[in-house]
């Protein structure tokens, strides 16, 4: 749009024409109060705040609806508007309650900041306070009505964001009353995100409330923990006898790749990390019993036993399985771990997209992949499979806001009527289960169709869609783990044609990230085949084994049958999440790092107490391949992170530790005989990468930002700005394949979590938020039944 | 049901037919009905504005915008279909002029309303009532009903090969959806909020489309000034103030009711002639003049023409045409406290300073009229209006501050009078009377 | 659930009368209470379902229009102005009167469910104050006298 050039006190300003008066003033420093007016959100005009002299306007404009003009002139600061700003809070404040030393908003409340800032230091208000008690409407959300200032935010929020609609305004005049779906409680998605929207303390939550003061807390903006999208949640976190403990999640900076967003388990579910089953000791399995233990008796036996298998077995007796919610550097760190100090491939995790098939189908194409933030403006998107809401909640916003405010065309092909159809320009209900078929469909095997279509959604009508699909431009094509294999080549080599961009679902937190860090038994990282030649082989001083390792099904069998002596298992519950039989186990010696005595680790033979990921320093990757920092937020007596240990496995087993983590001064690694490059008289090329990069070389074998360097030099497509990640950017890698590749990933081994909303793997268990909501809804689903 | 009055100096345009059995359609007729509307479709959208500009008519609702500018407004080409929407939701206190217009002249409603729709190339008109006028409504469904039997609307109306539809609708109970915008939502099924304005109802109204929106007394006049002509109408009244009014004269009168004057008629002679003066026994202490949301008006102001410019001069407003005048056993706190009430009572709740403003003040004069006041109740009461005043996001915020304004700037020393605990000095002189 | 046959006819013609569903709403929910007396919270679930919103976005409508109630009310609701006008005329004294006459209070009910009293604002009868509404018809010229009498029609209407 043309330009328009306007006056503000006195200063010349040019915006764009249809750019609102407060979002003019915004850009150029000047602030004008407001209450309802929100960014992105329906405009409202009702809390009068935003209030200015427009010239040749007799009445005060609101500035929030006003659009900019071409000459107009504009008065944000005089005293009929000070006047204005300061009887509006003081009518606001008749009928609010003035108990902000109780209230959890209090040192955060949007009503004492502007009323300190622009307010009466004085009350006229002599009658009486209308008064109403706090309702609690679901187990996180309380509602104190006396404290509502009927900003209409919530309900916005609730309904034109989320799509969700569980809030309404009913009653009018002063007894206008923000009410929720089922008269007395809400059924809704349980974000939150009424509460975070809220400006005053009406919406609390029970999570938090009552707990602390807003300023007795450090609050800390790191990474999710639990599904793959990677939202920016922050936590406060307040000093505890067990070390810092976590007493908020919220989304405060709103500054993440998930804007103004935060679902239900950012915001409430780091509760596990405060959970009283959490171990606080190594334990080890003494005739049948856990017994505590000190680390030093736990690591050397794990470490004693490990090299005792190794010398009677060898490496094809050992096995090891990561984790989906540890660091890239753990995960990176522990294939390079397996290979290296056991020598063995036999190393897996729980698949939960095919994302080798994916890597191997954009066959070097750079720029094929789009990022979180992509999704936000892309122009047109395809959704194939998956329930985003459910499983991707940050992606469903993404792609709803982009809809409601850039009207992007939507279209979902899924089997389920699943919600974001709401948005969908175009909706194809297929067969079920033939997501794949669409694929091939696409992809231009005309046969495959059939499969897809149902009495409601003919063969024409899948046609019209793939001809509608093809004139779509920088369309974002999105697919869940329904598509595996060659339907992931197919539907590639489909949008590719035309220049789309890909994300390929994956479940957990960094499931992208484990599966980019190789913890597969066939690929190193980059999804390079570990027979062929790759920087990697180069890199490591020691050798890589060649031939592929066993997967985790196959891991398991060989400990069936004796074959494999012991299991390494890494933030992993194999047993529960892959339905592995316990008693295949039993006879292998197991070792298991986590948080909880899970399933898996009630069979072990060692367990390690654990920190999560929001107690300790690292990188995810989220299902987009945006990779983020981790920061330390909680901490947890007792416990170590995954990093630390798997460093000190190794020494303990007499490994040279340098030879796995590049830390130490660059010019020394040539006398510690860790760099073949070095000896042979070339340049040691880690030394070199850092000073290109501008970074120090590290001092400790337990910093994961050693590894991050390595990560960065040698797996492609993570050459990313350290600097953005640094400042809590969001850095969108390239998925690019080293060498050669292999095509499929083994789609069979691919199971999906499944989790809901309400769910998230075995973590979401341990998190009390969580299950009270389950309960609560599986109580209704129960009545319901029983009806 | 309401009875009629009559009085020598009124000129019947509007009310020409009331009490004459124009309810039924082919009485209707022999008054000239649907004589108008036949005329327009001849005259072109066109002329029919330019007629109804030069008629000088003005809004009936209260606004008094010119009705023929509104129309113009309206886009000749839209993407979007077009509406015209009669506003039959009058709940101004004070005024029960459209109710005799239902009653006995639904179908010059019609007319107006098709008239209208010729003007702005509109295809469907909706006659919205308030949800307490079911009688009404059973009368204009009836006319509606009457007049699509007999083709008048319908299907290629009059031959002109114009479709035009009218439909009837009924609110339930809101008197802010009076305000054009806040009707538009009611109409569409929602909360009778305001909108955000711009965009204006003539631009984007009902269902996106534009939408001309007039009140009943408007859109009843202009069959009269299609027939006679703009100018003859604009003869009636003063300067820029075209035609008659329905004006409401109530309270302590002798001969309260609605009388049909020209505009530009004179206050006084309203209330001591028309209406045949105050009720014996009771003096004159303020006039209203134009439905509660004006200022009041003393005994030595109402020698003042009735139109809508010299009411602005005077300090007051025209409004909606309800003069309510009150007697000497009325205490003025009394008053303000009823009138607060009511808006208090009907604020959407929309914005803070109508919400809390309405509501504080109500809460105040509640508490002061009860003799539990402080003099600085009466300064903060002020303060309170006047800050509402233009800072609302519709003119409700207005209609509840300008009187409240008026009434302590006029009537002050009845305000002071209630401090220290002191009971209503003016009600027991009511009581007084009563008993005597 | 099925309305009359009545109403359901208007619903049917109704809804051809606008380009969206949920513009029924408002005189549908009134007319939805003349005949169940209250607009149930089975109706509530009925109409959003043919105007296609949530229950929640009906509750919203109905709580905003004064003459819409979820509870039923006495069969004869008395409406009584106290408004301006009619509190000019003598509005207050009819209003206490009807208090008195009934033997109940302001927006309650006898217990044998048959007269409600409420102090409404303007019903539009100021030039014939004071007035009241006896659910839609509209009594005007009030004195206590013709309150009797209303009442007690009402009620021999009853006996009988």
């Amino acid at each position: 749009m043309a330009d328009v050039t306007l006056t503000v006190d006195g200063k010349k300003l040019t915006v764009p024409a249809g750019t609102l008066l407060i979002e003019a003033c915004k850009s150029t420093g000047i602030e004008i109060p407001s209450f309802c007016y929100y960014p992105g959100l329906s405009l409202q005009g009702a809390c009068r705040m935003c209030l200015v002299e427009v010239e040749k306007m007799p009445k005060l404009q609101t500035a929030c609806t006003t659009p900019v003009a071409e000459g107009m002139v504009v008065t944000t600061e005089s005293d009929k508007i000070k006047q204005a700003r300061k009887a509006m809070l003081e009518l606001v404040l008749a009928n609010h309650p003035l108990d902000c030393p109780v209230c959890d908003a209090g040192g955060e409340c949007e009503l004492q900041d502007m009323t300190f800032k622009y307010g009466a230091a004085e009350s006229k208000f002599m009658d009486l306070k209308n008064h109403r008690d706090e309702q609690q409407w679901s187990p996180v959300v309380y509602f104190d009505r006396p404290r509502c200032i009927l900003c209409y935010r919530c309900i916005r929020v609730c309904g034109e964001g989320m799509d969700v609609w569980a809030l309404g305004i009913q009653n009018r005049n002063v007894g206008s009353v923000i009410a929720p779906n089922k008269e007395d409680h809400l059924e809704c998605e349980e974000c939150g995100m009424c509460i975070d929207i809220c400006p005053v303390g009406a919406l609390t939550s029970g999570a938090y409330r009552y707990k602390t003061r807003p300023w007795e807390m450090k609050h800390v903006g790191t990474v999710c923990t639990h599904c793959g999208d990677g939202c920016k949640t922050t936590l406060g976190v307040r000093r505890a006898d067990t070390g810092m403990e976590i007493v908020r999640g919220d989304n405060r900076d709103k500054s993440g790749i998930n804007g103004d967003f935060l679902c239900i388990k950012g915001r409430y579910a780091f509760d596990f990390a405060n959970s009283s089953d959490r171990i606080q000791q190594p334990l080890i399995k003494h005739e049948g019993k856990f017994v505590a233990a000190t680390w030093e008796q736990a690591l050397d036996r794990i470490a004693s036993k490990f090299k005792q298998v190794l010398a009677s077995d060898g490496p094809t007796a050992v096995g090891v399985i990561g984790s989906n919610r540890t660091s890239n550097e753990e995960n990176y760190l522990l294939q390079k771990f397996a290979r290296l100090v056991l020598g063995t491939n036999n190393i897996d995790h729980h698949r939960t997209a095919d994302f080798p098939a994916f890597a191997s189908a954009l066959a070097g194409n750079a720029n094929a992949t789009a990022s979180m933030r992509d999704v936000f403006d892309a122009p047109a998107i395809l959704l194939i499979g998956n329930n985003p809401t459910d499983q991707h909640p940050l992606l469903a916003w993404q792609i709803r806001t982009n809809v409601r405010l850039h009207r992007a065309k939507l279209y979902v092909v899924n089997s389920y009527p699943i919600k974001l159809r709401r948005q969908a320009a175009a909706f194809a209900q297929i067969a079920s289960g033939s997501e794949g078929s669409v694929a091939q469909f696409l992809g231009g095997n005309d046969a495959a169709g059939d499969a897809a279509v149902t009495p409601q959604f003919s063969r024409e009508a899948l046609s019209q869609l793939r001809d509608e699909l093809k004139n779509e431009k920088d369309l974002v094509v999105i697919f869940g783990s329904e598509l595996r294999g060659n339907d992931v080549t197919a539907l590639v080599n489909f949008g590719l044609a035309q220049g789309a961009k890909f994300i390929c679902l994956g479940d957990y937190a960094n499931s992208r990230g484990a599966a980019d860090m190789g913890l597969y038994p066939d690929m190193l990282p980059g999804y390079a085949p570990v027979a062929s030649a790759t920087s990697f082989h180069e890199d490591w001083v020691d050798e890589i084994p060649k031939s592929p390792g066993l997967d985790l099904l196959q891991m398991v069998d060989a400990a069936k049958e004796g074959k494999l002596k012991a299991l390494y298992v890494v933030g992993s519950n194999p047993i529960a999440r892959y339905n592995v039989d316990p008693f295949a186990l039993s006879k292998a010696f197991v070792v298991v790092q986590d948080m909880f005595l899970t399933e898996t680790a009630s069979i072990a033979d060692v367990v390690l107490p654990i920190a999560n990921a929001y107690e300790k320093g690292g990188t995810f990757t989220n299902t987009c391949g945006d990779v983020q920092m981790l920061k330390k937020a909680g901490e947890f007596a007792g416990v170590r992170n995954d990093f630390e240990c798997i460093v000190r496995i190794a020494d303990r087993m007499g490994y040279d530790v340098h030879k796995l983590v590049p830390f130490g001064g660059g010019g020394t690694r040539a006398d510690m005989g860790q760099s073949r490059g070095a000896q042979s008289g070339e340049a040691d090329r880690h030394a070199v990468w850092l000073a290109e990069h501008n970074l120090e070389p590290k001092m400790s074998p337990y910093d994961p930002t050693a590894m991050l360097d390595e990560i960065q030099r040698l797996v492609p497509g993570y050459d990313i700005s350290r600097l953005g990640l640094l400042s809590g950017h969001d850095e969108h890698t390239q998925l690019v394949q080293i060498t050669g590749a292999t095509g499929s990933g083994h789609p069979e081994l691919v199971l999906p979590s499944n989790d809901t909303l309400f769910t998230s793997g075995t973590l979401g268990r341990y998190s009390p938020t969580l299950n009270s909501v389950m309960e609560r809804y599986s109580t209704t689903a129960a009545q319901v039944a029983g009806d | 049901m309401a009875y009629l009055v009559s009085h020598p100096d009124e000129v019947k345009v509007v009310s020409k037919r009331f009490g004459m059995g124009a309810t039924h359609l082919d009485r209707y007729l022999e008054l000239d009905g649907y004589k108008a509307v036949q005329k327009a479709i001849s005259m072109g959208a066109d002329a029919i504005i330019n007629e109804v500009k030069t008629s000088n008519l003005r809004g009936r609702g209260g606004a008094g915008f010119p009705t023929g500018l509104k129309w113009s407004f309206v886009p000749k080409q839209s993407a979007k279909p077009k509406y015209v929407l009669c506003n039959g939701d009058e709940s101004e206190p004070g005024t029960c002029k459209d109710r005799l217009i239902f009653e006995h002249d639904p179908h010059a409603v019609i007319e107006g309303v098709m008239i209208a729709a010729l003007a702005v190339g509109a295809k469907s008109g909706y006659i919205y009532l308030r949800g307490e006028y079911r009688y009404l409504l059973e009368i204009m469904e009836k006319a509606v009903a009457d007049a699509y039997a007999r083709g008048f609307i319908g299907k290629n109306i009059f031959g002109s090969g114009v479709d035009l539809d009218i439909f009837t609708h009924s609110g339930a109970g809101a008197y802010e959806v009076g305000e054009e915008s806040a009707l538009m939502e009611s109409l569409e099924g929602k909360r009778g909020i305001p909108r955000i304005r711009p965009p204006f109802p003539a631009v984007v109204g009902l269902w996106g489309g534009p939408t001309v929106i007039n009140n009943a007394e408007t859109l009843a006049s202009v069959p009269h000034i299609i027939l006679g002509g703009g100018e003859w109408f604009a003869n009636l009244g003063t300067p820029r103030n075209g035609g008659t009014r329905l004006f409401c004269m109530s309270g302590e009168l002798e001969r309260p009711g609605v009388y049909e004057l020209p505009m530009g008629y004179n206050l006084k002679k309203m209330i001591y002639d028309v209406s045949g003066g105050m009720t014996k026994g009771k003096n004159l202490k303020g006039v209203v003049p134009g439905g509660s949301s004006v200022q009041i008006l003393t005994p030595d102001e109402i020698d003042v023409a009735m139109d809508f410019d010299s009411m602005m001069k005077a300090g007051s407003m025209l409004g909606s045409g309800g003069v309510i005048v009150l007697d000497d056993q009325m205490c003025i706190v009394r008053f303000a406290l009823r009138v607060t009430k009511f808006y208090q009572h009907e604020s959407c709740g929309w914005c803070i300073p109508c919400r809390e403003g309405t509501d504080w003040m109500k809460k105040t004069l509640t508490r002061f009229h009860a003799g539990g006041g402080v003099a600085k109740d009466i300064d903060n009461l002020k303060y309170l209006a006047e800050n509402m005043l233009g800072r609302t996001f519709c003119p409700l915020g207005d209609a509840a501050a300008m009187p409240v304004i008026s009434y302590i700037q006029k009537f002050r020393k009845e305000f002071e009078d209630h401090l220290d605990g002191k009971p209503c000095p003016y009600e027991k002189a009511a009581e007084a009377a009563l008993v005597s | 659930m099925k309305f009359s046959d009545q109403l359901e006819q208007r619903f049917a013609t109704m809804v051809t009368h606008y380009p969206t569903k949920r513009s029924v709403l408002v005189p549908m929910l009134l007319y939805i209470q003349d005949e169940l007396g209250a607009v149930t919270d089975e109706a509530i679930h009925e109409i959003a379902q043919r105007t296609e919103l949530t229950d929640l976005e009906v509750r919203n409508v109905i709580s905003y229009y004064s003459m819409l109630r979820t509870r039923p009310v006495g069969k004869y609701n008395l409406q009584v102005c106290t408004n301006v006008s009619c509190l000019l005329r003598g509005a207050d004294d009819i209003f206490e009167h009807c208090k008195k006459k009934l033997g109940i209070g302001n927006k309650e009910s006898t217990p044998d469910g048959l007269f409600h009293l409420e102090e409404v604002e303007c019903i539009g009868a100021c030039s014939w104050a004071p007035a009241l509404m006896m659910n839609y018809e509209f009594h005007e010229n009030l004195t206590p006298a013709k309150i009797d009498e209303l009442i007690d029609g009402l009620k021999k209407k009853e006996e009988q």
